[in-house]
């Protein structure tokens, strides 16, 4: 069974927020109709995006880290929003398990938004339907597209390619490599959601530096020595042995 | 969770029609084992169910202001292996129906005695019918709870107390009401009603007192350190990722300060549970309507902000990601 | 259940793709743009683009809501008559009766005193034409916006390596294990080195950033070193310090391509003190750069012609040359000169601690040393040698504006190429890589004019508007020392202000110092608001009249595509395009985007049509260049030369057959020459067929050491983008700076500086790096203003622009002052309130929030956020004007009087550099019966005529959005 998802790695995201305009400007002219937008010039813009960045700091002057965190759904194995659907709207597709919602079904309760621990859900209030992430389901399947774009608009903006895709249950794919490789985890294990979507955590690389490396056999400044050097012709032992 | 009026509205109307319907069911089983004398249904259960159908219809209004697309409605009853929510707008209408037939039957006279025993207790058909509005009052007490009762990470309500506390509560108010009713249109009726609602009180007294115990006890399974992945115990959010608020921010916190959160609390257990009491027993020494009526005008005041603080104190684990602008 | 929403389904619709270059901020990354019935559906990277190979930022995604934006201005205006400027109240006119008013003005103006116009812009991306134009116009002001943004860091670098960061070269990060990135702005350069830094972290490379802040890149660095703000000089001098006490610098490179190991005269009293040993070795009369420099050989012991075959020189001690006079090789000169910069003293000053800094010399030095890199690739150098391979040190240095935008930039950026060139880095394979047209000759050759008399009626300027001064000779300054222009560039107060002082222009022209002028123009530059330094006054004086009641700056003229607050204060207002809907080039002439294998320029082709009136500032200079016959857009009959803009690039040539043009790619008759060539008419269409790029790439032995590389150099050559093959041995000892420190000690026959000036020169002039403490700094009393405050910008906006644009301003409404909670909690400031920021200059009113990513005595916001009210059609409640701010209001242009003058420039007393970040504050808590309002605030500003409507909710939707914005505004 496949499972599409994302792979994000915090160790190279920078908080630009590419993949959050990139999915909107996507999503608000696609299949999920316009991505609604209040007071956009105004007090308090606010508006449906199905992806955010968000700014940790972690520790303490002068050892913090400051951490970019971007967040969409999760595609979870087991998603908690859609069993609590009244409508059937919120579902995950058997062939890909991305999970979807309705539009046309949903009648606006935010009842999944509820049951979904990451607040990924936006509801769009002039719509008045439930809207989240569809991983560009209208994307990834148009063959339209030359191959190497049927990705997630996010994952193609990405400048620092932060954001993988792929089927996380194939476990030849680069997502699963890296999962496996690079430490990847996801989000608030305690519920037993499995997000499909993964984390790669930081790492860092560090430079031990060895005495006898400063201490150089080709050290320059051994070439600027100038030996205290007299004069050719003055006295030397030359001058007055008789051995 | 940020309160939201049309489901305060919702759960406590429905509640009140739930009880009510119960005290008649109560009622006439009493009745019929000739514990309590018979009633003029016409006037009594008939009314009674009207009552209860009222606030039934009123409950089913409020919800519908929940809802973005209204006219979908329908579709929400499609999902009843899965969802209790689906499961309650299936047990609504058709304890809505029960009450309806029920209060019909009484209303217009159409019950029928399906047998006498030897001892001359009758088996009224009306009461068959009110045995399936009990079920189905139960039902939905559990439906309505358990929306709530099965989020696994609202800990604060993934406990059996939600389920319990939405019973009570309801059954609560509804005889209360029942007893205002009683004292004005059975007045036989009244204490006995009266002396149900007290002990129903005192009971959603202890039970909801022990949801409040346990909740103040949680330790929130969810930290900014499961949230994130990240082992440290000082993270602090600078950004949320947007700055004119989303329906992160507003459907999911109170916003309310923590000494408001106090005040409503301590209103809530005092509206809901003495003030009803004693206007109760003021009300029936007093053979007193009006005072009963305003015991359970006050109780359903209570019982409002009862349903603020349960969705407010209620802290859903995406608000970790949701703190600082 | 039947699934009824089909999510693959594609809304119906008439769909293009079209591929032109971003301009969302001065990346130029490549992209293509889906159009659905005609309206822009998705704004998406080229992925065949050289530069961005298909990414793309926040900003560039965004493009949508600013092509659609309601803040477009769309109709030429006029200022109401009897309106005050600053009010905004216009009236619409023609874009005929717009030419006449302006053909008229310039027309006098040209003839009678064509200096007393003058054209400033921001970052227009075409400073090539608007240089062109202010030449041909005659008059001498003109600069873009470099003075105000990073010029230190252009000519820090060029005038020590011939090279700089950014367009013009930057960190090999494919190659290199070490890279250190010091005070970087998040917009800068932004895809590329975000592409680059990812990769770079993957391959297991060490990522150091020093910044007093760690957000954006700074954030997935490997170390974060927080210093006080500008005192990089002061680190970078100790690690080099550090470096040649423990041996770890790169001899070889140094000795032959730099100048560390040639003898400079050390005798005080002679006439040369300070200058280069010489010998008589003939050279060609218009050589450059006359190898004529003296070694003294370790083998034979003696003085010898620089780079003679065998030799070996000394980079150490001291030397009697034959004729007597003591002399030093300039490496000996700049050991001496870092023998007191000390880790331990750095640390003092950086608030670095000493382990940090000598750990990341020993770092940089081993890695540089031990981790060598030999390419397999074969070249030869300019004095004749074969090379089997190319060798690289692989540590990489990237900076940018945190470390230019002090008054002691200059000086601090040359510590950094001097580092970096000790280390052995330059051109190299993991280290600092050039991109075409740059190595340029130290410094490049273009000159401005060098008197007053080179500013004549009805003729062009002679010489170019902006230069690099190589000698004191070359200032442009009148017989008694005085600035010729009004910015004051090239004169005793900044001689090598190579990129202007625009932030002194309006100050200087509202003050008649140097002299009065009567038409400014302004183009993309808000310097009404954030692009200005103290914007409360600059407003009072776009606004201040003369005792007649004449405007002191009695005209001015503003193109710009959106209402930003300076629109507010023009006469005139041109209504410019979006980067949608105009032709553009990214040319050879002005800032390319090569990359590092070989030249690269590109272009911008229209996607959808102009919006209402507006017209491509181009297309207004052309128009305008044609109706005043300037020689360079009108034939000999007087008519008309080029139709337009997209007429004009293709058939210009820098002068009449050069063969050079706008334009590299596709030259010649058929487009198949490129660089120099006879103009193609079919140019346009075959930038187009080639993702509007052209990328020559470079065979792989023209790609490193270039300047020292025959081949290139050669080839440079031959296609024009260099006038000499001479190698461009690396300043680390500036003879060029002294020049200009003889002249102020009167020990030079040429112009001489004022007198209240020649301190301020000889100080600052100093052939070899010093650290000083920032100009404002030690004019400030730092007990009371004890902090430094600082501004970046967000990656997620460019500038002032963004803040019209629905998406992006979601994402950065309003800013907060970033404060160490100890620093605010000492000063009784609480997380998320509001306060006061206030400098000598000014105050500010803010809101708090702390952090723990920010250096102690630092404090900083986003700049730019912060806006007039109702100014970029924000709602008068919009959070940017209610509740952001603009630090803007706390820093001065000008510095306070002191002994080098009354009036002088908040900047880099060498460059002009304008001193942003130099400013220091202190904060206190709010008053609890203050309004919970950003300070200060302006009366609003009104809806300008011909900009859109403002709705509640916004439903974009490609294809549709435009229909029903019609239909709701016919009903």
């Amino acid at each position: 069974m496949t499972q599409l998802a994302l792979v994000i790695d915090l160790n190279v995201c920078v908080g630009c927020h590419a993949c959050v305009t990139s999915c909107k400007e996507w999503n608000t002219s696609g299949s999920a109709g316009f991505m609604t937008d209040e007071n956009p010039y105004g007090k308090d813009p606010t508006g449906t995006f199905f992806n955010r960045v968000q700014t940790y700091e972690i520790g303490e002057f002068p050892n913090t880290e400051t951490l970019h965190f971007p967040k969409s759904c999760l595609h979870c194995e087991d998603p908690p929003c859609v069993p609590v659907c009244p409508t059937g709207a919120s579902y995950k597709r058997e062939s890909d398990g991305i999970v979807l919602v309705d539009y046309d079904k949903c009648i606006g309760c935010r009842y999944c938004s509820w049951a979904c621990p990451y607040g990924v859900r936006e509801i769009d209030e002039t719509q008045k339907v439930m809207k989240k992430c569809t991983l560009c389901v209208d994307r990834i399947y148009d063959q339209s597209l030359p191959e190497s774009e049927r990705k997630p608009a996010c994952v193609l903006a990405c400048p620092t390619s932060a954001r993988l895709f792929g089927d996380v249950h194939d476990s030849e794919s680069d997502v699963s490599a890296v999962i496996r490789e690079e430490g990847g985890y996801q989000l608030m294990p305690e519920w037993g959601t499995k997000p499909a979507n993964h984390y790669l955590p930081r790492r860092k690389t560090r430079m031990r530096i060895h005495e006898d490396e400063l201490q150089r056999a080709d050290n320059p400044l051994n070439k600027e020595q100038r030996g205290p050097r007299g004069p050719i012709d003055a006295p030397t032992l030359d001058d007055s042995t008789s051995w | 969770m940020h309160p939201a009026f049309s489901v305060i509205f919702l759960t406590t109307l429905i509640g009140v029609g739930q009880g009510v319907f119960l005290a008649l069911f109560t009622g006439q089983s009493y009745s019929a084992l000739e514990l309590l004398p018979i009633q003029d249904s016409m006037r009594f259960y008939g009314n009674g169910a009207i009552i209860a159908l009222v606030f039934l219809i009123g409950g089913l209004v409020a919800s519908f202001f929940h809802l973005g697309r209204p006219e979908r409605a329908w579709r929400a009853a499609t999902q009843w292996r899965t969802s209790w929510l689906s499961r309650e707008v299936i047990a609504l209408p058709i304890l809505m129906f029960f009450v309806f037939v029920y209060g019909a039957m009484q209303r217009f006279g159409w019950d029928q005695t399906l047998f006498t025993n030897t001892a001359g207790v009758t088996l009224q058909l009306s009461l068959v019918v009110a045995t399936l509005g009990m079920l189905a009052t139960f039902a939905l007490f559990i439906c309505t709870g358990m929306i709530y009762a099965c989020l696994k990470f609202l800990q604060e309500w993934y406990t059996p107390l939600t389920v319990i506390n939405y019973t009570l509560l309801g059954t609560a108010s509804g005889f209360v009401l029942v007893t205002a009713f009683a004292s004005y249109s059975a007045p036989e009726l009244m204490r006995f009603y009266g002396i149900w609602s007290t002990i129903i009180i005192v009971g959603a007294f202890f039970t909801r007192a022990a949801s409040l115990f346990r909740n103040n006890r949680i330790k929130a399974k969810s930290t900014l350190q499961t949230a994130l992945g990240v082992r440290h115990n000082k993270i602090q959010q600078k950004s949320m990722g947007f700055m004119g608020g989303s329906v992160n921010t507003r459907d999911f916190f109170h916003h309310a300060s923590l000494m408001f959160m106090k005040r409503m609390k301590w209103i809530f257990l005092v509206l809901v549970f003495p003030v009803p009491i004693i206007l109760l027993w003021l009300g029936m020494s007093n053979n007193s309507t009006s005072i009963l009526l305003a015991a359970f005008i006050v109780q359903y005041l209570g019982l409002i902000a009862e349903r603020w603080f349960f969705f407010a104190q209620a802290n859903h684990p995406q608000n970790l990601y949701y703190q600082t602008i | 259940m039947a699934v009824v929403h089909d999510p693959l389904k594609q809304p119906a619709g008439r769909i293009e793709n079209k591929n032109t270059t971003c301009y969302m901020c001065a990346c130029r990354c490549g992209i293509r743009v889906t159009l659905r019935d005609g309206e822009v559906r998705y704004i998406q990277g080229n992925p065949e683009h050289p530069l961005n190979k298909g990414v793309i930022c926040a900003k560039g995604a965004s493009g949508i809501m600013k092509q659609y934006s309601p803040a477009r201005l769309t109709k030429p205006l006029r200022r109401k008559a009897g309106a005050e400027r600053g009010t905004a109240q216009f009236e619409e006119i023609s874009w005929e009766e717009t030419f006449d008013i302006l053909e008229q003005r310039l027309k006098k103006l040209r003839a009678t005193d064509p200096k007393k116009f003058a054209l400033f812009t921001g970052r227009d991306q075409m400073q090539a034409l608007t240089g062109l134009f202010s030449k041909q116009f005659g008059t001498p002001n003109y600069a873009a916006h470099g003075g105000f943004c990073s010029v230190n860091m252009a000519t820090g670098m060029i005038y020590t390596m011939g090279g700089s960061f950014w367009e013009f070269g930057g960190p090999d990060l494919d190659r290199a294990k070490l890279f250190v990135m010091i005070g970087t702005a998040e917009d800068h350069h932004s895809n590329p080195m975000k592409m680059a830094l990812s990769k770079f972290k993957r391959n297991g490379g060490r990522f150091i950033s020093v910044n007093p802040i760690r957000t954006g890149y700074s954030a997935i660095a490997d170390e974060w070193v927080p210093i006080k703000p500008g005192t990089d000089g002061a680190l970078i001098l100790a690690i080099i310090h550090e470096l040649i006490r423990t041996g770890l610098y790169d001899r070889e490179f140094l000795v032959q391509y730099s100048n560390a190991a040639e003898l400079v005269s050390a005798d005080e009293q002679s006439d040369d003190f300070g200058l280069f040993a010489r010998t008589d070795i003939p050279h060609a009369p218009d050589c450059f750069d006359p190898q004529d420099r003296v070694w003294w050989d370790r083998n034979q012991n003696k003085a010898l012609h620089a780079r003679t075959a065998g030799a070996d020189p000394f980079l150490l001690g001291e030397f009697i040359l034959p004729d007597g006079r003591k002399a030093k090789p300039a490496f000996q000169l700049l050991k001496e000169r870092v023998e007191s910069y000390t880790p331990e003293w750095a640390s003092e000053v950086t608030g670095i601690p000493v382990e940090t800094i000598q750990r990341l010399a020993h770092e940089m030095g081993i890695t540089a040393r031990d981790e060598k890199i030999e390419l397999p690739i074969a070249w030869t150098d300019v004095w004749g040698k074969d090379h089997d391979t190319v060798t690289g040190n692989p540590v990489a240095f990237h900076a940018m504006r945190g470390m230019a935008a002090h008054s002691n930039g200059f000086q601090t950026i040359r510590a950094l190429t001097i580092l970096m060139s000790i280390l052995g880095t330059i051109d190299r394979p993991g280290g600092f890589r050039h991109k075409a047209p740059f190595p340029r000759p130290i410094p490049p050759c273009a000159k401005t004019p060098k008197s007053p008399d080179d500013v004549q009626p009805n003729t062009p300027l002679n010489g170019m508007p902006l230069g690099w001064p190589a000698h004191p000779n070359d200032l442009f300054v009148d017989e008694n020392g005085q600035p010729v222009r009004i910015d004051k560039a090239f004169s005793w107060e900044f001689p090598l202000a190579a990129h202007g002082l625009m932030h002194n222009v309006i100050t200087n022209a509202w003050r008649q110092d140097p002299y009065a002028i009567d038409t400014l123009l302004i183009f993309m530059s808000n310097m009404a608001w954030n692009s200005t330094m103290n914007t409360d006054n600059v407003r009072k004086m776009l606004n201040d009249k003369d005792d007649s009641g004449e405007y002191k700056i009695p005209f001015l003229v503003v193109c710009d595509a959106f209402q930003s607050e300076m629109v507010a204060y023009a006469d005139l207002v041109l209504p410019d395009t979006t980067y949608l809907e105009r032709h553009d080039v990214m040319s050879m002439l002005d800032r390319p985007i090569s990359e590092f294998d070989g030249p690269v320029d590109s272009v911008r082709i229209p996607v959808v049509p102009p919006t209402g009136e507006c017209k491509p500032f181009q297309e207004v200079l052309i128009e305008l260049g044609s109706r005043l016959q300037l020689p360079a857009f009108t034939r000999a009959d007087g008519t008309r030369k080029f139709r337009d803009y997209p007429d004009f690039i293709t058939n210009y040539e820098t002068e009449p057959g050069s063969g050079i043009g706008f334009l590299a790619g596709w030259r010649g008759k058929g487009g198949e020459k490129f660089m120099k060539g006879e103009p193609n008419p079919n140019q346009w269409e075959m930038y187009e067929k080639n993702n509007c790029v052209f990328h020559y790439e470079m065979p792989k032995s023209f790609q490193y050491m270039r300047n020292w590389n025959r081949g290139y150099l050669n080839w440079a050559q031959e296609h024009r983008l260099l006038r000499h093959a001479e190698p461009i041995n690396i300043h680390i000892y500036s003879e060029i700076l002294m020049n200009f420190r003889l002249a102020a000690q009167g020990k030079l026959d040429c112009k001489q500086p004022p007198d209240h000036l020649r301190k301020r020169i000889e100080t600052y002039f100093d052939p070899l790096p010093f650290y000083f403490e920032p100009l404002e700094a030690s004019l400030t009393d730092k007990h009371k203003y004890p902090l430094n405050a600082v501004t970046q910008r967000p990656m997620a906006m460019y500038h002032s622009w963004d803040s019209q644009n629905a998406w992006l301003r979601q994402i950065h409404a309003y800013n907060f002052l970033y404060v160490h909670p100890k620093t605010a909690q000492k000063q009784g400031i609480d997380d998320g309130k509001w306060m006061w920021v206030e400098s000598m200059h000014g105050k500010a009113r803010c809101l708090c929030r702390y952090s723990e990513a920010v250096e102690p005595g630092t404090v900083w916001t986003w700049n730019a956020i912060g806006k007039a009210k109702g100014a970029w059609r924000l709602d008068k409640d919009a959070n940017e004007s209610e509740l952001g701010f603009l630090l803007n209001h706390v820093i001065s242009e000008e510095l306070p009087p002191h002994a080098d003058g009354k009036h002088i420039s908040n900047s880099d007393p060498n460059t002009g550099q304008a001193g942003w970040y130099d400013v220091r504050v202190r904060i206190y808590p709010a008053g609890a019966d203050e309004p919970q309002m950003s300070y200060p605030q302006y009366d609003a500003m009104p809806a300008l005529p011909g900009t859109g409507k403002t709705g509640k909710v916004l439903k974009y939707f490609a294809g549709a959005f435009r229909r029903k914005a019609e239909k709701v505004g016919k009903q």
